[in-house]
């Protein structure tokens, strides 16, 4: 397994959208974090059942909704695009539904490039379905097989890149968060998942290698987004979901270190520090993602990105037209915006405008500045271990969020301060090896909850 | 009385587990629900009264969640302590001589993985009087009914958070419908909405665990 050592991004200056040191190019001549942003589009079905009987009109309106997205890419003169087909729950347990809606997906993408040189790609994101076993069995059994085959049945069919959003981990994450339990979430990312994303990024970049294409990359999704969203409807401090989405890095970092190329997944709003450590181009998604969830992190998230998604949106009938062609083409005009930007050399003061907009509103944003991702991610390359990486981290977010406030440049509720300290408090008394760690978190770990062993523990 | 009540319920509504906790921080060292019930069954204090006093400190702790006053692990920690003096009360709910305000089956719908939510309903509920039987996630509408048949006279909490699951929703009302018409059956979950939940046959809808809680007692006091 490949370790940073040393970032790839080491000044907070360079660290900034359409840029990454190492662009991946498609077969279809995208060239990604080459200089450049590009809108990625992502939906999914309005309330409907996934059957035998339904499916002929699902395959008819994903079609439907790739060829309206593709007409509006030439309306608005867009030159290229990535298509993210977020599989539900369905079509990952039978595969040849994802693999049917790919081809078809694929055969339009491939229609547009023919006829008007459209530059495309199509990520595929099937369901991490492990979770459907409580406590989950993650490294076999009939949920594993069909994952694997959903990635290289759609890989075959002409999906280019792989990605996934995987749970490892989430068992104990869960009520982590719910607890504000600051040593349960390291343990969980730190531990717990980075143990997993080691042994299921072996086998997506292996699936990716023998069918030339590119393993893309994970997310903290059912971590950090979780956290976010609670934080969001105030039920848990936002101090404490700032502090999980820096962990969070941790654990996502694993799939690159196993060989994963990029572009990084949407929902990783932790991509940023990783886009720091890796040189490779992220996918990332604020403001226009509201369609699928709130944020407070709106601006900032574009700061760095390379490709500019929506996240979700339903297929439903709005006054404009269909909704994923509506959020496309806000994404488009997001994208114009950094792409003029970059073109005329006043990236970095719109870069500035996305940080400094959002950045003393929220903690969450906060963290995810450049000026900050850059200490971050030197701090997890520095560290020996996935867990002294979480806890310095973790440390580190929690004395710079202080000294945001001692200086008056971000505001919180005074009833999250108390969780700073709580936080602190439960961190300062952790050993420095993980070993030691582990020994110290075991006997709490519920088996009925979590089975150690499908961590190699 | 009153003053025992008042104190047990601002204990729980605190979150004070027992004199060896360290939660909440401006209250370590000091007697918990814990010492608290023991002492005041040793005292002949009727079961019903401290059940009263754990209730109202839950009520006060969910409302203060409501209003985005305190955070999910306060509201965790109430319901520890609750759950606390509810050890020393089993005795008197097996013999009968204090009663739930009834039973709340609750679950994620077939399909569905999403917990989270469901699980603050369930804790909010329970914390408020009622039983709670919580199905778990995925919850096939066999489940549902079953657990209707062994609950006469329980309600139904169905929970779903994705568009292609929350159809699922409808199949199960129907099927507990279909065996116990009168069963109240309320829906939630981030895309579902009161249309939705007036479509599908729900009796009731809530974006939130209080709404549940005012649901349930609304259908139980007419009940």
């Amino acid at each position: 397994m490949k370790r940073f050592q040393q970032l790839a991004i080491s000044n907070a200056q360079d660290l900034i959208f359409g840029k990454a040191p190492h662009p991946v190019v498609t077969r279809r001549g995208l060239v990604i974090g080459g200089g450049k942003v590009y809108p990625e589009i992502n939906f999914t079905l309005p309330p409907m059942e996934i059957n035998d009987r339904t499916f002929p009109n699902i395959l008819e309106m994903y079609k439907a909704i790739v060829e309206d997205i593709c007409k509006r890419a030439l309306d608005l003169y867009v030159d290229g695009f990535v298509v993210e087909f977020e599989t539900l729950m369905e079509m990952t347990k039978n595969p040849h539904y994802a693999i049917e809606l790919t081809s078809a997906m694929n055969d339009i993408l491939e229609k547009y490039y023919a006829q008007h040189g459209l530059k495309t790609a199509l990520r595929i994101t099937p369901n991490d379905l492990r979770e459907f076993l409580r406590p989950p069995i993650l490294r076999s059994g009939e949920f594993w097989e069909k994952m694997l085959e959903t990635f290289a049945g759609c890989a075959k069919a002409g999906a280019e890149m792989l990605s996934i959003e995987s749970t490892g981990g989430k068992e104990i994450h869960d009520a982590a968060l719910l607890m504000c339990h600051i040593r349960e979430v390291l343990f969980a990312l730190t531990v717990l998942g980075v143990r997993d994303m080691t042994f299921l990024w072996e086998h997506i970049v292996e699936i990716a290698s023998q069918s030339g294409t590119f393993a893309g990359g994970d997310t903290a999704c059912g971590f950090g987004n979780t956290a976010m969203i609670l934080a969001e409807r105030r039920h848990i401090p936002k101090v404490f979901s700032s502090v999980v989405r820096t962990i969070s890095a941790v654990r996502s970092l694993v799939a690159y270190e196993q060989g994963a190329i990029g572009p990084g997944k949407d929902c990783g709003y932790e991509n940023v520090f990783l886009k720091a450590i890796t040189g490779l181009p992220m996918s990332m998604e604020g403001k226009s993602a509201a369609c699928a969830h709130l944020s407070s992190v709106g601006n900032v998230a574009s700061a760095a990105c390379d490709l500019w998604s929506n996240e979700s949106i339903e297929n439903i009938k709005l006054l404009g037209g269909m909704a994923p062609t509506i959020c496309f083409e806000q994404l488009v005009y997001d994208c114009r915006l950094m792409n003029q930007a970059l073109k005329t050399g006043t990236d970095s003061v719109l870069k500035s405008l996305f940080v400094q907009s959002d950045t003393g509103l929220d903690p969450q944003a906060f963290v995810l500045s450049p000026e900050m991702a850059i200490p971050i991610a030197k701090i997890i390359v520095e560290s020996p271990t996935p867990y002294l990486a979480g806890k310095n981290v973790a440390l580190f977010t929690i004395e710079r969020i202080r000294e945001a406030l001692q200086q008056n440049q971000l505001h919180i509720e005074e009833r999250e301060i108390a969780y700073l300290n709580l936080m602190e408090e439960q961190l300062s008394g952790l050993p420095e090896e993980e070993s030691r760690f582990i020994e110290l978190m075991l006997p709490s770990i519920d088996p009925a909850k979590c089975r150690i062993e499908e961590y190699g523990l | 009385m009153t003053d025992f009540v008042e104190t047990l319920a601002f204990y729980v509504e605190r979150g004070k587990v027992n004199k060896d906790a360290p939660y909440p921080p401006d209250l370590r060292g000091q007697e918990g629900v814990d010492e608290l019930v023991k002492k005041a069954l040793s005292q002949g204090v009727d079961p019903d009264t401290i059940l009263k006093g754990c209730i109202l400190g839950m009520q006060r702790i969910g409302e203060k969640f409501g209003q985005n006053k305190v955070f999910v692990p306060d509201l965790l920690m109430a319901a520890k302590a609750m759950n606390t003096a509810m050890v020393h009360l089993k005795p008197f709910f097996i013999s009968g001589t204090v009663k739930r305000k009834g039973t709340f089956v609750i679950g994620t719908v077939s399909g569905d993985l999403h917990d989270i939510g469901k699980n603050l309903v369930a804790m909010v509920v329970e914390g408020n009087g009622w039983e709670v039987v919580d199905l778990g996630v995925d919850v096939q509408v066999e489940k549902f009914v079953d657990a209707v048949k062994s609950h006469p006279g329980c309600a139904v909490g169905l929970s779903a958070l994705l568009t292609t699951t929350m159809v699922n929703m409808e199949k199960a009302i129907k099927a507990i419908k279909q065996f116990s018409p009168e069963t109240p059956v309320i829906v939630g979950g981030a895309p579902v909405t009161q249309t939705f939940a007036d479509q599908i046959g729900a009796d009731g809808y809530s974006p939130d665990p209080q709404g549940a809680v005012q649901f349930l007692t609304r259908v139980f006091e007419t009940n």
